[in-house]
């Protein structure tokens, strides 16, 4: 197995919310087609790394990002870079699955549309199946593309947005806490998912399940209190933390 | 042993009355406020119910060739043929006063009456025929049984001649009462029994359509920049406080900008709808915005994040999925918007929109009246006959009022927040 | 699955998007211009009415405007007559206003509030869903409406009935006008300060009855005091909407300029004389039709004082329970 090339270097990454600091110089390099779990006690600061991957910490008007985040080699905090243009790129999966209340197509078609995509119908119709089928979710959608969104089951409703971000074609996708919300067989089926897409996307996912963490990742990060206290392969990190901290999360300890 | 869970009975008591009497305040405050409401609306729809019917009587007209030219219908002198024809329905009558009193059963338009029949159907030239004509309004009242016959003479409007004369022709079946389409298909008038609304009606909707034109699509833009863009600073706070403060200036102010700009400065046409629209639309911009940003507002964050986060600019992510999600509350709101905006009058009055126009107005750049500026002319007129078309007119407009609102409900029902 | 759609990867071009961010730019620039109107028509109203209020106060001198006694805007016949242009004393139509707007807010504070505390306290879902409405029906029924029905209906009964008691009523009495407003301003109340009674926290309430207090006492010693801001408010800004209210004066006041406090009197008012003095032909430069613009200065400012009195209590009182 050749060297794992990093898709996401972040480094020295502070977040500030207001006069409160929630993340302090966060140095993380995230591996190109592989998934990278985030982990550890809530309010640690995982999901505001997550937000700082795709900008939209931007839209949080009291937050302030500084440091170096890069993908691909680009200063995504560069100031000729075009945030929507970036978001496009790396796509992101909410914690709670919220479709568009519209239907089943147009929410998989919406970003392409927008992106200018495709050229013609037919193509649109190619890429929408295509990412349906990603997904995992075209058998039980094939015949009622044109029912809205909203009226899928919860698990469902998860993969239609799983769905309508790769339907996109970004590089990355983050994922903040995607099964939360879904009862056990629907969760299986996302891990078995996710693990299918890393062949094309690089994936970042935020989980409070170690299981889950365990299962879907090849790498683990895990935060405490706005600090990055260690990452590495998952099977390191879970069978030999190096950190007390860690240690302490990943039996039970503190969380 | 006294029981602890039980106060001395007279507190208990007293305590009990407070507590009734409290209550009853309540129900009476409740009980008069509907029943005043129940009472004018019920008063002004008896009232009113009397416009909706027309008096006619019927004279014996002789159209011979020696009254009538059928080679030059136009040349008659309709009108004194009328009289002609009532002086023969009465030959009794010889005094000029009383004449006058019998000329005075029909309508002043008589005349008319009488050229569009034969206009109409000329097969009826030739001989006598017996034809129907619009009574005038005290006859009409009169024939309603809205007159106190049983006043002394001098206190009423109707002498009792003329109840005479009316009581010979309804014995020989030569009167009767008809819906009355006039009502509908005229103009204003100055005879009560002429005056229609149509007039009214058509420059309150010209009005309205200049002002919905202008105000909704003012109010969605500013309604979605102030909520969906507008950063967090001073001049965003101060438009909203001049929205709000907009919200609750007397609507007479609204009319005397009118005036002031869009009269004297801009030029634009007196008393026409452009300029009545226009006030109106200023006056109902806060109205909208205020209620399209609550309903936008209502519109959960995780859409736009969704749309946000794939990619979509701020203006896609707002157009595309927010403001389609808020548009029932927006329309609904404006709904309520345009029926302040119909029943609004002070304004009107200012730029000039009270003249009287008999004309139904085609354009919006046409002098034209509007209902409720019809409704506050009419209930100032003198003639008792008005009080009737006035609470005829206030029925239309409530009507109108009833329907937009039933709108607003309806879609607001049907589009009940399904997120 | 459709095989010739793969993964083609894309450069990361994050630098530009696809989309035209000129057309944006405009379609915000147009959002912006629509949320301006607003200080545009702000700034239009103070601009025309102070504007014309100093070519007025060129003619009258202010102090005779804000301190006379004697209204009567008739202009001379002649240019020439010296002497027989009219008196801008505002005081009568002053007091006329505040006269039956004080009428009015005796008629709508009682009903409105019971009717409120009734409807948040004590009634049932089903009668509040069927009452609440029907009082919102007499906000939304339009105001010439009411001065058709004070004019045609109130006057003259408040007139029999004053005879019969041996009271002489005028048929245009401050007083049919007042109590006519005050039904008007009902809804405007009972809503507004349902809003603030329902916004006190249950927590008060139950506190209140925990300590074994019944219904009436709650509302009186708790959820009152504690909304009494709020409903200050309100009535701030039902006051206002009395004082700015045109057409019912219009119809049932009359012009009679007199300065007398007995409501059984024909009084007028600011918004009826403005209406008086520019509607008809008029001259524009006349002093007459320039003391509309004046009257309607001195109107916008009282209730604008009114309404941001009364929306800072509001706001504040909003806070203090989110
Ligand atoms: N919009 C915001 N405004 C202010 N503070 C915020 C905001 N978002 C997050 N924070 C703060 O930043 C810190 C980190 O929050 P973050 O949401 O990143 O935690 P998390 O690790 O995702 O927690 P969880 O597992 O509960 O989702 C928290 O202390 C939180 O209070
Ligand atoms: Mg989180």
């Amino acid at each position: 197995m050749s060297k794992t090339t990093s898709i996401i270097e972040a480094k020295d990454v502070d977040v500030f919310y207001g006069e409160k600091q929630a993340l302090n110089g966060i140095s993380l390099d995230i591996p190109e087609n592989k998934v990278t779990s985030l982990i550890g006690p809530s309010g640690c600061g995982k999901s505001t790394f997550l937000r700082c991957i795709n900008r939209m910490n931007d839209l949080v008007d009291i937050c302030r990002v500084s440091g170096d985040i890069r993908i691909s080699g680009q200063d995504i905090y560069a100031p000729e870079v075009d945030v929507v243009a970036l978001r496009a790129n790396v796509g992101m999966v909410f914690q709670k699955p919220n479709p568009f209340p519209k239907s089943i197509f147009e929410n998989v078609a919406y970003g392409p549309k927008i992106h200018g995509l495709t050229a013609n119908k037919a193509e649109m119709e190619e890429l929408v199946e295509w990412s349906l089928r990603k997904a995992g979710l075209w058998n039980e959608v094939k015949d009622r593309l044109n029912e809205t969104g909203t009226g899928l089951s919860g698990g469902q409703q998860q993969r239609l947005c799983i769905a309508r971000a790769i339907a996109v074609k970004p590089r990355v996708i983050l994922m903040d806490e995607p099964c939360s919300a879904l009862d056990p067989i629907a969760t299986a089926i996302i891990e078995e998912l996710i693990d299918e897409l890393r062949e094309n996307f690089s994936i970042v996912i935020v989980t409070h399940s170690m299981q889950q963490a365990a299962r879907v990742s090849q790498r683990t990060a895990f935060f405490h209190m706005g600090n990055l206290v260690e990452s590495g392969n998952t099977k390191n990190i879970f069978t030999s933390p190096k950190d007390e901290r860690t240690q302490n999360y990943i039996t039970g300890r503190i969380g | 042993m006294t029981n602890m869970f039980t106060t001395p009975s007279r507190l208990r008591k007293a305590r009990a009355a407070a507590e009734r009497r409290f209550r009853w305040f309540g129900l009476i405050a409740i009980g008069i406020s509907l029943t005043f409401l129940f009472v004018m609306v019920g008063s002004i729809i008896l009232k009113g119910r009397g416009a909706l019917s027309t008096s006619g009587i019927a004279i014996v007209v002789d159209l011979n060739p020696d009254n009538v030219d059928p080679n030059d219908v136009k040349g008659t002198r309709f009108d004194s043929l009328m009289k002609k024809s009532l002086r023969n329905t009465f030959p009794d009558v010889k005094s000029r006063k009383d004449k006058k009193k019998l000329y005075g059963l029909l309508s002043v338009d008589m005349g008319f009456e009488l050229r569009d029949q034969i206009l109409e159907n000329p097969a009826i030239l030739g001989g006598p025929q017996k034809l129907w004509f619009t009574a005038s309004d005290d006859i009409d009242l009169l024939l309603k049984g809205a007159v106190d016959m049983s006043l002394a003479e001098d206190n009423r409007r109707i002498s009792d001649m003329e109840a005479g004369w009316i009581d010979t022709l309804t014995a020989a079946g030569d009167t009767r009462r008809k819906f009355n389409a006039k009502f509908f298909t005229n103009g204003d008038s100055r005879e009560p029994e002429l005056a229609g609304i149509l007039s009214a009606l058509m420059g309150s909707i010209l009005t309205l359509l200049v002002c919905f034109l202008v105000s909704f699509p003012t109010a969605i833009l500013a309604a979605i920049y102030l909520e969906e863009f507008a950063p967090k600073n001073r001049l965003s706070a101060f438009i909203e406080v001049n929205i709000n403060n907009l919200a609750a200036v007397p609507s007479i102010v609204f009319g005397l900008l009118g005036l002031a700009m869009l009269l004297n400065v801009f030029g634009l046409p007196r008393s026409t709808p452009l300029v009545g629209g226009l006030v109106l639309s200023l006056m109902t911009l806060p109205t909208i915005i205020i209620a399209a940003r609550a309903s936008l507002r209502a519109v959960p964050p995780s859409i736009r994040e969704a749309a946000l986060g794939m990619g979509a600019s701020p203006v896609q992510a707002t157009f595309h999925h927010v403001t389609p999600l808020a548009l029932p509350g927006i329309l609904t709101g404006t709904i309520v918007g345009m029926a302040q905006a119909l029943g609004e009058t002070a304004p009107l009055l200012m730029i000039g929109m009270v003249a009287f126009i008999a004309d139904v107005p085609s354009s919006i750049v046409e002098p034209a009246a509007a209902l409720p500026v019809q409704i506050f002319l009419w209930a100032d007129a003198s003639e008792r006959a008005f009080v009737e078309k006035t609470s005829a007119a206030i029925i239309v407009l409530l009507v109108f009022l009833v329907l937009m609102n039933l709108l607003a409900i309806f879609l607001r029902k049907k589009f009940e927040k399904r997120f | 699955m459709p095989e010739n759609t793969s993964i083609q990867v894309r450069d990361f071009e994050i630098t530009t998007g696809n989309r035209s961010k000129s057309f944006e730019n405009i379609v915000v620039a147009l959002m912006i211009a629509c949320s301006a109107v607003a200080i545009v028509v702000t700034i239009g109203i103070i601009f025309s009415l102070l504007f014309e209020s100093i070519n007025f106060f060129k003619k009258v001198p202010m102090s005779e405007f804000l301190f006379g006694t004697t209204w009567s805007p008739q202009t001379a016949l002649r240019a020439d007559q010296v002497g027989a242009s009219g008196r801008f004393g505002a005081v009568p139509l002053i007091s006329g206003t505040l006269l039956i707007s004080f009428i009015a807010m005796c008629v709508a504070t009682p009903l409105g509030l019971f009717s409120a505390i009734y409807l948040s306290e004590y009634a049932g879902n089903k009668t509040r869903s069927i009452v609440k409405p029907l009082l919102e029906i007499l906000a939304g029924i339009p105001t010439v409406v009411y001065g058709f029905f004070a004019a045609l209906t109130v006057a003259p009964l408040l007139r029999a009935g004053g005879e019969g008691i041996g009271l002489n009523v005028s048929s245009e009495s401050a007083l049919a006008a007042g109590v006519v407003m005050g039904i008007m301003i009902i809804p405007l109340i009972s809503s507004l300060s349902d809003d603030v009674i329902n916004a006190v926290p249950q927590s008060l309430r139950d506190a209140s009855l925990g300590l074994g207090s019944t219904d009436s006492e709650t509302i009186r010693r708790v959820i009152l005091p504690a909304a009494i801001p709020g409903i200050a408010g309100s009535l701030l800004l039902a006051a206002s909407r009395a004082i700015g209210e045109t057409m019912i004066v219009v119809m049932a006041a009359g012009l009679a300029a007199n300065l007398t406090a007995n409501p059984l009197e024909a009084v007028t008012t600011i918004t009826a004389q403005i209406v008086a003095l520019l509607t008809g032909d008029q001259e524009f430069d006349s002093a007459k039709t320039l003391s509309a613009f004046a009257l309607g200065l001195l109107l916008f400012a009282v209730t604008l004082i009114l309404n941001m009195i009364s929306l800072k209590i509001v706001n504040k009182y909003r806070e203090q329970y989110d």
